[in-house]
C-alpha cells in the first residue's frame, strides 16, 4: 500500500501541476496527440473501409491486413520510425496512424457489412440511388460497429502515445521513463494511474455515444425482440435484427 | 545485417525468453477465461457485470498496467512473472468475452437432447458443450496468440527481457537491424504460434470442418437465442 501512497503523494502535489512539463500539460499533450492520430488514421481508414463494406470489394484484402498487422509489435514500429525521423513528434504521430488504421479500417467495413442485404435491396427498390443508400441506409444502422471501431482504435492511440514518450518528448508517458531513469517508483506509478483513468474515461465516452447512435428504430426492434419475442425464429422478419451486431 | 550474423545467438536466445512470457500467460488466459465465460453465458447478470468489468481491462494500456500491477502483487517490476500475469489479465480481455459467444452460439435444442439422453450438467458441460463451442473458443484463443505475443515487446521497456529488448536495445545503439530482426522475429513467432495451434485445433476437433461460407463469404451468424417459451 505503501507504494500507492507514494504515487497519490506524486499526484497531489502542487508542484507536479504547474510549470513546464507539468501534469496537466502532460494530458493536454497526450489528447492532443491522440486527436491529431485520430482525425489522420480516420481520413484514411473510414473512407476505405466504407467502400470496402459497401461494395463487398476487397474484403478479403481488409481483412487480412486488419487481422495481420495485429501482429506487428507497437515498440518496434516506434523505435524504428524514431531511429529513421529522430527524436520529435513526427515519428510517434506516423507510427500511431499506422498501428490505429486497422481497427479503423475494421469497424468501417464491418459497419457498412452489418447491414441487412434485404434492407438495402429495399431502399434500392423504393429509388434510392447509391449515395442515398450509404448516407441514410448504410451510415445509420452501421453506425454502432463504426463507432465501435473508432473507440477500440481510440484506446489503442491512448496506449500507444503512452509508449510513444519513449521516443519523444511528449505525453503522459514522459512520468514513467522519467520516473523509471531515476527509480521515482511514485512518479511511474501515478503517471500509470493518470494513463489508465484517462483512457477509461475515453472509453466510457465512447460506450455511452455507441449507445446513442443506434437508430430510434432499431432501438425499439430490439427492446421488443428481447422482450417478448416468440421462441421460434419467424420467418422472413427474423432477418431483420441482424444490424447492430448484438 | 552484419549485425544479425554476429548477434544470431542472442535472438535465438530472446526468442525462447519471449516464448517463456508468452506461452504461460496464454495457456493461462485461456483456462482461467474458459469457465468465466461460462458462468457469463449461463446467467444474464454475472454476463453483464463480468462482460463490462473485462472490457475495462481492455482499456487499460499494457504499460501503464505493466507498472500497476507490481503495486497490487508485491512483485518486483521487472520480474518476468509480473509481465506474464498483465499478458493472462489481456488475454482474459478477449477469451472471456469469446468464450461467452461460444458458448451462447451452441444450439439450445442440442442441449436439450443431451439432457434428455440423460447427461448431468458437468457431463453436458464435457462431452456437448465444450466441443461444440470449440472453433469458436479456438478463433479466441487465436487472437490471443498473436496479441500476447506482440504485447509482450513493451516489456523490454521497464526492463524484462524479450524480444522487445532488440527494439529499445537498436533504438538506444541506433542498429537499424537490430529493431527490424526484433519485428520479424516477433511476428513469426507470432504467427508460428497461430500454426501450430491451427494444426492442434484440427487435431483435437475433427468435427470442425472448414467454415461453412454462405454467399458473401461471411462465416455462419451467431444466432443468439431468446429463451424458449
Amino acid at each position: 500500500m505503501n507504494l500507492f501512497l507514494d504515487a497519490l503523494a506524486w499526484l497531489f502535489d502542487p508542484a507536479q501541476w504547474s510549470g513546464s512539463g507539468s501534469i496537466s500539460q502532460r494530458i493536454g499533450e497526450h489528447l492532443w496527440i491522440s486527436l491529431v492520430v485520430l482525425l489522420i488514421a480516420s481520413a484514411i481508414a473510414l473512407p476505405v473501409g466504407a467502400i470496402i463494406g459497401h461494395s463487398g470489394q476487397g474484403r478479403e484484402l481488409a481483412i487480412r491486413v486488419s487481422g495481420g498487422l495485429r501482429a506487428l509489435p507497437t515498440l518496434g514500429v516506434l523505435t524504428l520510425f524514431g531511429l529513421w525521423i529522430g527524436i520529435g513528434l513526427s515519428a510517434p504521430i506516423l507510427a500511431l496512424v499506422i498501428l490505429a488504421i486497422p481497427p479503423l479500417l475494421a469497424g468501417a467495413y464491418a459497419g457498412f457489412e452489418s447491414v441487412d442485404r434485404h434492407t438495402i435491396d429495399a431502399a434500392r427498390a423504393v429509388g434510392m440511388r447509391e449515395s442515398q443508400i450509404v448516407g441514410k441506409v448504410e451510415l445509420p444502422l452501421g453506425m454502432p460497429i463504426l463507432v465501435g471501431g473508432i473507440r477500440s482504435a481510440t484506446l489503442q492511440i491512448i496506449a500507444t502515445a503512452t509508449l510513444a514518450a519513449f521516443i519523444a518528448d511528449a505525453g503522459l508517458g514522459r512520468f514513467i521513463f522519467e520516473g523509471l531513469k531515476i527509480r521515482d517508483y511514485g512518479e511511474m506509478l501515478g503517471g500509470s494511474i493518470l494513463v489508465i483513468v484517462l483512457a477509461i474515461v475515453v472509453d466510457g465516452c465512447f460506450a455511452v455515444t455507441q449507445r446513442l447512435v443506434v437508430p430510434a428504430g432499431v432501438r425499439a426492434t430490439r427492446s421488443s425482440e428481447l422482450r417478448s419475442g416468440p421462441a421460434r425464429p419467424r420467418a422472413v422478419v427474423g432477418h431483420a435484427i441482424n444490424e447492430g451486431n448484438q | 545485417m552484419n549485425w544479425l550474423w554476429s548477434n544470431l545467438d542472442q535472438v535465438g536466445e530472446l526468442i525462447l525468453v519471449h516464448l517463456a512470457l508468452s506461452v504461460p500467460a496464454i495457456i493461462l488466459s485461456f483456462v482461467v477465461s474458459v469457465p468465466i465465460g461460462w458462468v457469463a453465458h449461463r446467467s444474464r447478470w454475472a454476463h453483464g457485470v463480468l462482460l463490462s468489468l473485462v472490457a475495462l481491462l481492455y482499456a487499460v494500456p499494457s504499460l501503464a498496467l505493466f507498472i500497476a500491477l507490481p503495486a497490487v502483487t508485491g512483485l518486483a517490476l521487472r520480474s518476468p512473472v509480473n509481465l506474464v500475469i498483465a499478458l493472462t489479465l489481456y488475454g482474459m480481455a478477449v477469451m472471456v468475452r469469446t468464450a461467452a459467444d461460444a458458448f451462447d452460439a451452441v444450439e439450445r435444442d442440442v442441449l436439450q437432447s443431451a439432457t434428455a439422453m440423460g447427461y448431468s450438467t458437468a457431463g453436458r458441460f464435457w462431452a456437448v458443450e465444450l466441443p461444440l463451442a470449440g472453433p469458436v473458443l479456438l478463433s479466441g484463443l487465436r487472437v490471443v496468440v498473436v496479441s500476447t505475443v506482440s504485447l509482450a515487446t513493451v516489456g523490454a521497456v521497464i526492463g524484462v527481457q524479450s524480444l522487445g529488448s532488440l527494439f529499445t536495445d537498436g533504438f538506444q545503439r541506433g542498429i537499424e537491424v537490430e529493431i527490424i530482426a526484433g519485428i520479424v522475429a516477433t511476428i513469426v513467432l507470432a504467427l508460428g504460434l497461430d500454426w501450430v495451434l491451427v494444426h492442434v485445433g484440427r487435431l483435437l476437433m475433427p468435427w470442425s470442418r472448414p467454415e461453412v461460407k454462405n454467399v458473401r463469404g461471411e462465416p455462419p451468424p451467431v444466432v443468439k437465442r431468446v429463451d424458449a417459451a
